[in-house]
């Protein structure tokens, strides 16, 4: 049986002593705010108007609401990024994973658009697909387009334009997980491989792919949780417009809360996305145990 | 046989290279062009080519008078580092003790901790606007730099490069007499160089580029780059070739960060999941 030592004691007091800093500083920032979030989204929260309970009343205005589910039907269509990057990661890992010269290079050429502010991102992808920008003059100089295409003025394309940005900012940081993923395979089994008569395709799919597939159901897993909760892109680039046409949950939930000053209904927008968020997290995290990863460790 | 073998290597090369140097331009080509841009002359702007025709810095004298881009930077550098500081003092204090004492609520901090990084905050944005209102930081830097200041991935990294130092040389300290704060400052911390490197680079990559929790808590005069931009590329009648000069400031810091480093960095990232 464990009685209260007095050494033990003694410790507990130093190491709260040392972790109190941090700790005040993530119960006032994080934790507060993840527990907060919940009670917040059934009160009628304003800035001018008197705070009270009003029970489900925000949740059923949501589901009455055209412009959540616009928002809801958008963040869905955005995880249509998520095989689309995850493929084009791996393709270019394969292509990386070779002893060449310049890899460091081009790993770091690849890697730039990751670091870099997505509000410096959007302009400049603005201006590239601006009805006089880059591309249209492209195509128009080659006429294979008469007129100039509304990349991000057309409610049919705005959406597919976010997503090929969001594609292409993400190319560098999955290419780089899966590359991890590649170099962490013994060169041995696939050299046995082709001595045994193996083609670069036969290993690919027997020996390669088995053994990335811890680091595809992470990356994919990372890649839906970013989707469905995508703003940035949004905000920078298209404000929700054209007409609503790029409207995504957490858009919506911002914008319920930052234009309209109404926290109360935005907390229940975010409270949305925040049940469907912890699911894949929660996936996430037991993968993660699973597939040696050690973060959560 | 030999030498078809070769040729055939030798095309196969020759397409990969071609295959990575057209996604390098895909990835890296748009900042090539911004930079370009940034000397173009207004009526330049619109063509084609990457070499200006007239290398002219009427942009950058332009953005200078509209933007107050020497404040602007300063506002960054402030947000930026007062944030990492406090991380990494912070983080590296509290990683200890979960790495390397037994006390009373390990469990419970650790499992907490873990916990923040799976359930988000559905309204963290409000809930902490209310906050920083309350705590009367609206338009103080502190405002901005605080709830984002002390991050959770942090203590973990620092947690396990903690556990990474043997045990015997802490025992034998203890047994020596020294107090735990000494023990921290002259055994620990020079261990865990690496990892503070680490997050130094990681957390200024993140700091410099964020805009949305400035723009809602700062005033125009408090901008960062980042912020300060979104506010101009907002304005109706902006000049592209004026924008484009002010996107160089905000790419540029980050750009050299980024290529000096970017072995830890990248690197980290990647471990974080290979462990």
């Amino acid at each position: 049986m464990e009685t209260i030592n007095k050494k033990k004691l003694k410790d507990t007091l130093v190491a709260y002593a040392f972790m109190a800093p941090a700790l005040l500083i993530l119960v006032v920032f994080v934790f507060y705010p993840i527990v907060y979030s919940l009670p917040l989204g059934f009160y009628n929260y304003s800035v001018v108007g008197e705070t009270k309970f009003i029970g489900f009343d925000n949740f059923k205005r949501l589901f009455a609401d055209g412009d959540f589910w616009i928002a809801f039907k958008n963040s869905c269509l955005f995880i249509i990024v998520v095989p689309i990057l995850q493929l084009l990661s791996i393709l270019i890992a394969l292509m990386m994973n070779r002893k060449l010269k310049g890899t460091t290079l081009f790993r770091v050429l690849y890697y730039i658009p990751v670091v870099t502010s997505m509000v410096a991102v959007s302009i400049i992808w603005k201006f590239i697909f601006d009805p006089d920008g880059l591309i249209n003059a492209i195509l128009l100089r080659w006429h294979l387009i008469s007129s100039p295409i509304q990349f991000l003025f057309d409610t049919k394309l705005a959406l597919p334009t976010l997503m090929a940005v969001t594609i292409w900012q993400g190319l560098g940081y999955y290419m780089m997980l899966y590359l991890a993923g590649l170099q962490s395979i013994p060169e041995e089994l696939s050299e046995a491989a082709t001595i045994d008569g193996a083609n670069g395709w036969h290993t690919f799919w027997k020996i390669k792919l088995p053994l990335l597939q811890p680091y595809i159901w992470f990356c994919s897993l990372i890649s839906v949780i970013a989707a469905i909760g995508v703003f940035d892109v949004v905000f920078t680039m298209t404000d929700g417009g054209p007409d609503k046409s790029t409207y995504v949950i957490n858009y919506y939930s911002y914008r319920q809360a930052f234009s309209i000053l109404d926290f109360g209904y935005s907390a229940a927008i975010g409270l949305v996305l925040g049940v469907v968020t912890t699911i894949f997290s929660i996936f996430l995290f037991i993968y993660g145990k699973k597939g040696g990863g050690s973060i959560y460790e | 046989m030999n030498s078809k073998k070769t040729v055939k290597d030798i095309i196969g090369t020759v397409l990969l290279y071609t295959a990575l140097i057209i996604i390098a331009i895909v990835c890296s080509g748009p900042f090539i062009w911004l930079l370009a841009s940034s000397f173009k002359g207004a009526e330049d702007i619109y063509t084609l080519s990457i070499i200006p025709k007239e290398f002219s810095l009427q942009n950058y004298r332009e953005v200078f008078s509209l933007l107050s881009v020497g404040t602007m930077l300063w506002n960054s550098v402030i947000i930026t580092v007062g944030g990492i500081l406090i991380d990494i003092v912070f983080s590296s204090l509290c990683a200890y003790p979960l790495a390397k004492i037994d006390f009373y609520g390990k469990k419970l901090v650790s499992t907490s901790l873990i916990a923040t990084m799976i359930i988000p905050a559905a309204a963290g944005l409000v809930v902490n606007y209310l906050t920083i209102s309350r705590l009367q930081l609206m338009d103080n830097f502190l405002g901005v730099i605080l709830p984002n200041s002390v991050a959770v991935f942090s203590i973990i990294l620092l947690r396990q490069s903690y556990m990474a130092i043997p045990g015997e040389i802490i025992e034998s300290a203890r047994i020596d007499g020294a107090k735990e704060l000494k023990i921290w400052r002259i055994i620990m911390l020079p261990q865990i160089m690496p990892s503070i490197a680490t997050i130094v680079i990681m957390d200024f990559i993140g700091k410099w580029n964020t805009f949305l929790w400035p723009l809602i808590v700062l005033d125009v005069d408090k901008y960062p780059v980042a912020t300060g931009l979104k506010y101009l590329s907002g304005q109706f009648n902006y000049k592209f070739g004026n924008v484009a000069a002010g996107t160089v400031f905000a790419v540029i810091p980050i750009i050299i960060v980024f290529i000096a480093f970017q072995k830890y960095y990248i690197n980290t990232m990647a471990g974080a999941i290979k462990g």
